[in-house]
């Protein structure tokens, strides 16, 4: 008896100690140090941080980044999946060549796309060759920022739209094909059928991929990092410097909260307009 | 309104042939239903009848229309399916309305059409709700509804009540019938159980490894199956198969004689269980095995001459397994099968 009871909490105990060790105790640590300044309660850290020069820009080039990035990333994602939903033969073939970006560290996809548009790079010989610029073009400079924007909007799509890809698919095997089907016998085209049939049942896979991706674009930083430096400001970006350049660890702990509280918000807003009701699950 | 003409379907799968060569004509109005166990082909037909399959060759006509190259939304009918594919994020309205919203009908045109497939379904009070709320004989309604609602010129069911408890089916069974027969609508009827067959069809097409055996109303098919399968599979329990052997055009087989369409050899008697006479002795040996009370009748499951038959007798019969009795079969009633290719020969010479 006793024993049957406390097994499942021995089972646990190990992973609930590990979260605790390397998640809860540097969370409250990061707490306390961006709302302490030697030793004393204070939003100095914050003031800090938002009087900074980069603050601005790195907020706003965060933002601007997950809006482009996003709904691209999600519009792409859907297309794949449906293609490789219609696919009868060599669909896991398709499928595997499509998330290999997954198995590539961002720091790696970063670089991959450096060698694509860095000034002597493929993107550039092309364009030699094909006699549309004299010579070598900085595509990745502060001072062309809206080519540096589409370079790490590009390389950050390449990247990361494989998971959103596999999250729909695996969402897209859920729903029954005979709902579709008929759809299709009532006279559903087959536009009206992705429209009014699809995307309503893949809502809980869409919600779990935009709060993923998202979450995950608010920390955007390796590509960014590779592609530009401090070029393109970012807030964990900002976070980095103030951690290993300015060796000021207070600010880079609020940064590090405010991409969390941003993170958090985001995932509310998701949860709270894509949500579907009990009775509206299949 | 309109029929339905199969001609000369056929599918294969790969190497494999689904359905050889099938044709067959649905009249304007009539309920066929396409009878087989799993795997003869009836669904794959049904399905190319709808468009969601495509046919390897052949034509389907339905009025004098060819749709065999029409997607299924430009063929004009409507499917209820097995697991009726009820869309759980529309309510109960939304899905009656769903085939008259993608042909642009009018708001107003919409409400008297749901409402009227609605009444015919006793569905009125679940039209706000969704179908997670509504149990499976209601969601069984609300598919059928969607079909009527947009009065399809044919209908086509696959396996409708077979997600049903038998109690449910019992009712659904019959309401369809009225509900159908009301509205003339020309239906196809997909099932392997074969009362439901039975018991709705104008005409029941038997389907055995993607040929029809036989086609015709079904008292004829119980009575004069054209095949041994069809007997087998026709009526429960299954028609009893009686190897008999002939000498000089008449079979016999203990006390029991009877003259066949056939001189010398073999010949399979194929015998109704309710068709037979029970002695105490003379005809043919009956040796009882089990005795199965089924309320309307006794049920005795033996053999004659070592071959497995069933019996049914008037429940009060007082036999017992170990008994041995004596069958004078309805003379009339006996179908005469080859056993060679396992069809029905013609009438006795």
């Amino acid at each position: 008896m006793t024993r049957s009871r406390v097994l499942p909490y021995l089972l646990i105990g190990p992973a609930t100690v590990f979260l605790v060790l390397l998640f809860v105790v540097p969370l409250v640590q990061t707490i306390a140090l961006a709302f302490t300044d030697n030793g004393e309660a204070s939003l100095t850290n914050f003031r800090k941080m938002v009087g900074d020069l980069n603050f601005g820009l790195s907020i706003s080039n965060t933002f601007l980044l997950v809006l482009a990035v996003i709904p691209l990333q999600l519009c792409l994602a859907l297309t794949m999946a449906m293609m490789v939903q219609k696919l009868d033969k060599g669909r896991d073939l398709v499928l595997w060549i499509m998330i290999i970006p997954l198995g590539i560290s961002d720091l790696a996809a970063g670089l991959v796309w450096l060698t694509i548009l860095q000034d002597r790079g493929y993107f550039n010989t092309v364009l030699n060759m094909l006699g549309l610029i004299d010579g070598p073009v900085n595509w990745l400079s502060y001072e062309s920022p809206v080519s540096l924007f589409v370079g790490v909007m590009l390389a950050e799509i390449w990247r990361a739209t494989a998971i959103v890809v596999v999250i729909l698919i695996s969402g897209l095997q859920l729903i029954p094909k005979e709902y579709s089907e008929a759809a299709e016998v009532f006279g559903a085209s087959s536009w009206t059928r992705f429209r009014k049939i699809t995307l309503p049942l893949l809502k809980p896979s869409i919600q779990s991929a935009l709060i993923l991706r998202t979450v995950l674009a608010f920390e955007v930083f390796a590509v960014v990092y590779a592609l530009s430096g401090r070029n393109f400001p970012v807030l964990v970006g900002e976070a980095y410097a103030w951690q290993h350049v300015n060796q000021n660890n207070g600010v880079a702990a609020a940064y590090a909260i405010l991409v969390m509280v941003i993170s958090l918000a985001a995932t509310l807003v998701y949860i709270r307009t894509l949500r579907t009701p009990p009775e509206m699950q299949s | 309104m309109a029929g339905i003409t199969i001609d000369r379907i056929e599918k294969k799968f790969g190497a494999v042939t689904a359905l050889q060569q099938l044709s067959l004509k649905v009249e304007d109005g009539e309920f066929i239903a396409l009878l087989g166990p799993s795997g003869c082909g009836k669904t794959t037909l049904l399905r190319i009848i709808a468009g969601l399959e495509s046919q390897t060759s052949g034509r389907v006509l339905i009025g004098e229309r060819d749709v065999s190259a029409l997607p299924p939304r430009q063929r004009g009918l409507a499917m209820v399916f097995q697991n009726y594919a009820v869309f759980p994020h529309m309510t109960v309205y939304e899905n009656v309305a769903f085939g008259l919203r993608m042909k642009g009908a009018s708001d107003a045109e919409v409400k008297k059409q749901v409402e009227r497939a609605a009444g015919l379904l006793h569905i009125e009070p679940y039209l706000e709700r969704y179908p997670a709320k509504l149990s499976g004989g209601q969601r069984q309604r609300v598919a059928v509804a969607r079909a009527l609602a947009v009065e399809p010129a044919v209908l086509l069911m696959d396996e409708p009540l077979s997600n049903l408890d038998a109690l449910l089916r019992l009712e659904m069974r019959s309401e369809l019938k009225a509900v159908l027969a009301s509205s003339g609508t020309t239906t196809v009827y997909v099932t392997h159980d074969q009362t439901e067959a039975m018991g709705l069809a104008d005409r029941i097409a038997v389907m055995h490894k993607g040929v029809i055996e036989q086609i015709d109303r079904p008292q004829a098919l119980y009575e004069r199956p054209a095949t041994r399968f069809v007997g087998g599979f026709v009526g429960s329990p299954p028609m009893n198969f009686i190897d008999l052997p002939v000498a000089d055009g008449t079979a016999r087989l203990g006390g029991f004689s009877s003259p066949v369409p056939l001189r010398n050899g073999t010949v399979t008697a194929g015998i109704r269980a309710e068709d037979i006479d029970v002695a105490e002795d003379g005809g043919l040996p009956f040796d009882v095995g089990v005795c199965e009370p089924l309320g309307a009748t006794l049920l005795l499951t033996g053999r004659i001459d070592g071959q497995l038959a069933r019996v049914s007798v008037r429940p009060d019969s007082r036999v017992r397994p170990g008994d041995r009795l004596g069958l004078t079969p309805n003379a009339g009633r006996i179908v005469w099968i080859d056993p060679a290719d396992g069809k029905a020969m013609g009438a006795a010479a």
